[in-house]
């Protein structure tokens, strides 16, 4: 009960904590006078690219602007105009693509390797060396080797997903297979559980939780990782759609997206987060 | 030694730098209920474990129905002291599993039924869907023991399966054992803490000595007649003594007997007291102190 009440008073000062923040965004824009095209240095200008030496859309929008362009992209998600002007929904499922192929890709790697490495001190031991030096490297910087070797913009992008989502998963499940409860493992030898059986019953649903908790990690870096991949090769996707608007110096546009892929993350945590709690056990 | 069941052959089980016991030699018959009592440390689970097949002994073997064991087997169904259920299962998938691996080609409805049937004979019938963590400890413990009966071992070996429950419940399940394994004739070996739970339960307890460098000092033959009842265990004449003779060895001669050897000490040959049937037999001779 008091929970609740708890939770309705959180949730009425997130709104008043939302609205002041808009209010006086809107209020400092309007009142600091927008038109600071003309202020701008020329060699600032330069790098901002033709839309802002051509004094288009310059200075910081007002909340209200940016409202009147989101109700204007979300009318129609899913138009198609042309190569380099589509839809924010089909940019959106370009990169949720890429993402969940890249991931389930990562997945069905990891999580059986994971398993082995988890088994097998030996192979755990052996292994270590190149996981713990490759974990470190920023996914972005296999991007060039994956563009060379690839060919394919879109396919090197899946491949750095592919790579930055690896290893969480490799680890919590070769960690939570390793971790299984020795007396479990009793159990079954007490049975004679075959290996298979054991491995199946017993180790995964044991270890199921870890594991999950690493997808849930993959899938959060996976989709920061799409963005900058995607502006770093173009072509399509939220993060291409992003610099996109940038060239345009559409500020209100970025901040559109920030604002969708914020709620994308959000919703791609929370999946996971549902299946973390079907195979979750208590003691 | 023609009707024993187990017969441990001079097992030992050393660490660098310690020995934790060696040169260990007792059997177990068919049908035959055996308790080993001794101090925490003395390697009581390690002897139990070794039983199992779980471990290997440093040193000796372990003989089971004529044939050297190498390793575990459905016929030794082993009942953990922490329960050791799966907390992902309900009760029931808990023993479905164990019953999967005696009958792997049971449909998954008969596995359910003979579950079900299992649990019912430990009073759980009500609680199969439940998980283990919406049970009590004694549910739990419970559950264990249905699991471990479910697949009709040759033996079962418990590893003090009641040192966590509260005295009533422990009263109770050691009832519920004693029925279980009486009904069924079910050779056993158990390790305890509980003097009462041994008098109970056994025909014979294994006294042990304090580790490290433990042995087998004494066995104690339980000649109180069965059935034996709880409630009325400390009435049978012999028990007094039986129980004394029980606490005086776990509160001084495990530790003054412990490590050295009397002279002529034979493992293969630990002296038997029957301390609650004295007028019957003659005094036996006692380890030297
Ligand atoms: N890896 C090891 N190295 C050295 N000593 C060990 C090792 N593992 C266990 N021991 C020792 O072996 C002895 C026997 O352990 P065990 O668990 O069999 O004792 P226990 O009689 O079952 O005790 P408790 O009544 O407390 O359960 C203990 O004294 C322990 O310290
Ligand atoms: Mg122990």
């Amino acid at each position: 009960m008091s929970s609740r009440v708890t939770n309705a008073r959180a949730a009425l000062l997130s709104l008043a904590l939302l609205a002041a923040f808009l209010g006086a965004w809107e209020f400092s824009a309007r009142s600091g006078g927008s038109g600071g095209g003309a202020a701008l240095d020329p060699e600032y200008a330069a790098l901002l690219g033709a839309a802002a030496a051509q004094g288009g859309q310059t200075g910081f929008p007002m909340p209200s602007e940016i409202a009147a362009r989101l109700w204007e992209l979300v009318r129609d998600p899913f138009y198609i105009a042309g190569p380099n002007d589509q839809g924010i929904g089909i940019q959106l499922a370009y990169s949720l693509a890429r993402v969940a192929a890249g991931f389930l890709l990562a997945a069905a790697v990891a999580i059986p390797l994971g398993f082995l490495i988890g088994m097998s001190p030996l192979l755990s031991a052996a292994l270590n060396p190149f996981i713990q030096v490759l974990r470190p490297v920023s996914p972005l910087a296999w991007m060039p080797l994956a563009l060379y070797t690839i060919k394919d913009s879109s396919i090197s992008s899946i491949f750095v997903i592919f790579i930055c989502s690896v290893w969480p998963m490799l680890l919590n499940t070769a960690f939570g297979v390793s971790s299984t409860r020795k007396e479990w493992l009793n159990v079954a030898r007490t049975l004679e559980a075959g290996r298979l059986k054991t491995a199946w019953k017993v180790i995964l649903p044991a270890a199921a939780p870890t594991i999950l908790t690493g997808m849930r990690i993959s899938i959060g870096i996976a989709w920061l990782v799409i963005v900058a991949a995607e502006m770093l090769v173009g072509g399509t996707g939220i993060g291409y759609w992003v610099w996109n608007q940038w060239n345009n110096l559409s500020l209100a546009d970025i901040v559109i997206a920030i604002l969708l892929i914020g709620i994308v993350g959000l919703l791609l945590d929370r999946l996971l987060g549902v299946l973390a709690r079907a195979v979750a056990w208590a003691e | 030694m023609s009707n024993a069941y187990v017969s441990v052959e001079g097992i030992a089980r050393r660490y660098p730098g310690a020995t934790i016991f060696e040169d260990l030699w007792f059997s177990v018959n068919r049908g035959e209920f055996v308790c080993l009592v001794g101090h925490s440390g003395c390697g009581k689970t390690t002897v139990l474990n070794i039983l199992a097949g779980l471990e290997a002994p440093s040193d000796g073997v372990v003989i089971v129905d004529g044939q050297e064991i190498s390793g575990p087997s459905l016929d030794r169904a082993v009942i953990f002291q922490g329960h050791a259920l799966m907390p992902w299962m309900t009760a029931e998938q808990n023993v479905a599993f164990a019953l999967s691996c005696r009958h792997p080609s049971w449909p998954k409805a008969k596995l359910r039924e003979a579950a079900q049937a299992a649990l019912e004979k430990v009073g759980l019938g009500h609680a199969a869907q439940k998980k283990p963590a919406q049970l009590s400890g004694g549910m739990k413990q419970r559950v264990g023991i249905a699991r471990a009966l479910a697949i009709a071992p040759k033996m079962l070996l418990m590893d003090e399966p009641f040192s966590a429950l509260d005295a009533l419940t422990r009263g109770a399940l050691q009832e519920e054992v004693s029925r279980l394994v009486t009904e069924a004739d079910q050779t056993a070996f158990m390790i305890t803490h509980d003097v009462d739970e041994a008098i109970l339960l056994a025909d014979r307890i294994l006294l042990m000595t304090n580790g490290p460098d433990a042995r087998l000092a004494e066995v104690v033959v339980n000649t109180l007649p069965r059935p034996r009842d709880r409630a009325n265990l400390h009435h049978m004449p012999g028990y007094h003594e039986l129980r004394d003779h029980i606490l005086d060895f776990l509160i001084t001669r495990s530790r003054t007997l412990a490590g050295k050897q009397p002279a002529g000490w034979d493992p293969k040959a630990v002296p038997e007291v029957r301390p609650a049937a004295p007028q019957i037999t003659p005094p036996p001779p006692r380890a030297a102190a």
